[in-house]
């Protein structure tokens, strides 16, 4: 299926709800839930989501949802999870991906790591305009939220963490280079706020925490 | 046994100084060493780092030059690997790479798969390193960006375990491996 294809099964406001849903937990979701969340029927969740699924926006699997297993568990349920595939669409054609990744490659080969996050920095900074400033995580996650980035706070609320990254094709292609550089682009962002930023890379997380500043450091 | 759990994959790069360990630019880095490599004695599918005799690390071993630190290790899968070194708190020092490394023009790092319960030595690691510069990343020596599974090496014939030949030359230049200090 093309991108462009793919991409317009999201316009159905049914699908684009479920899909939102099943990307937003950050893990595999039953149809029930789905349903559940989308505010409709459970077979009508399920005819959208196989069909997310022939579209490569969703991965299926099997589990068993109530987590026990042996005899009497009852039958493995479907469940989704956003696919880690991408698609894109740009009308007219242009491709950024590929100029993106021959400028990494071109920066790492050349070791400008500082030069790159220094402009990095200056572009958050702009980015986050005149005055401006984040007072809460609250407000950060709202415009990280903007950028793509989905924030997650954790349990107690004292860090914002990020499950995607924008960056992600040339951040796994050049993972010191790239996360550098997005640390420095938010580092400019919250720059002057009450939110700093902090590398703590995990797998299947963008490398990126927001927490509360301590002593009204920057 | 799968080949997943009979070979086992080794990687070896190297760092070359930018200030002795003991300058106070160097500090940050010095401090990040210990915690760092308790990290990895302690995530999921690492086997073995290189250690010197005595010490807590490998810091002081220079078998590369005197101003070139090595770091050399053994995990069970390329994921573990790949994980560890960008997606811990690993990261942070290749973040700082150019605070204190010089950029290296040749290839740095260097993959290869060995059988499990094999120590690899610090001659082969610098063997392996050769035959990726002379040969470009082949199933006997590779890198990230650029990787062969096990099933790949071991297909490529008995050399592929013991280090000897290379492959003709192919694919991108070992410089460009963006994996490495």
């Amino acid at each position: 299926m093309e991108d462009i294809d793919a991409i317009a099964l999201l316009q159905d406001p049914v699908r684009r709800r479920l899909y939102e849903f099943v990307a937003g937990q950050g893990r595999e979701v039953g149809r029930g839930e789905a349903a559940e969340a989308a505010g409709v029927a459970r077979t009508l969740a399920a005819f959208h989501l196989d069909k997310l699924v022939d579209a490569g926006l969703l991965e299926a699997g099997s589990r068993r949802l109530t987590g026990r297993s042996g005899p009497g568990a009852g039958r493995p349920a479907k469940v989704y999870r956003r696919s880690s595939a991408e698609r894109d669409v740009s009308v007219p054609a242009r491709d950024y991906r590929t100029a993106a990744g021959l400028l990494a490659e071109a920066a790492e080969s050349a070791g400008l790591d500082m030069e790159l996050q220094d402009a990095a920095r200056r572009k958050g900074r702009a980015l986050r305009g005149r005055g401006g400033s984040f007072g809460t995580l609250d407000d950060l996650a709202e415009v990280l939220a903007g950028r793509g980035y989905e924030p997650v706070m954790d349990e107690d609320g004292a860090v914002l963490r990020m499950r995607n990254c924008p960056f992600h094709v040339v951040a796994e292609q050049f993972p010191p280079l790239v996360c550098g550089m997005n640390l420095a682009l938010l580092e400019g962002l919250v720059e002057g706020s009450r939110v700093r930023v902090r590398m703590d890379p995990r797998p299947g997380w963008c490398c990126v925490a927001a927490a509360h500043s301590k002593n009204n450091e920057h | 046994m799968s080949t997943r759990t009979r070979y086992h994959l080794a990687q070896f790069n190297l760092a070359t100084l930018r200030f002795p360990l003991a300058d106070p630019r160097m500090a940050d880095f010095v401090a990040l060493v210990e915690p760092v490599n308790a990290l990895a004695d302690g995530t999921p599918g690492f086997v073995w780092r290189l250690v010197e005799e005595g010490e807590a690390d490998a810091t002081g071993m220079r078998p590369a030059g005197d101003d070139v630190i090595v770091n050399f290790s053994v995990w069970e899968s390329a994921e573990a690997l790949w994980d560890f070194v960008y997606r811990s708190a690993h990261l942070e020092t290749m973040r700082r790479r150019r605070e204190w490394f010089q950029r290296h023009v040749d290839a740095h790092l260097v993959l290869w798969w060995v059988p499990a319960g094999h120590v690899p030595s610090v001659g082969e690691a610098l063997e392996r390193l050769a035959l990726l510069r002379a040969d470009g990343p082949t199933p006997r020596a590779f890198t990230f960006s650029s990787s062969f599974t096990a099933e790949e090496a071991a297909g490529a014939g008995p050399g592929a375990g013991a280090g000897a030949g290379g492959e003709p030359a192919g694919g991108e230049p070992a410089g460009a491996e963006p994996a490495a200090l």
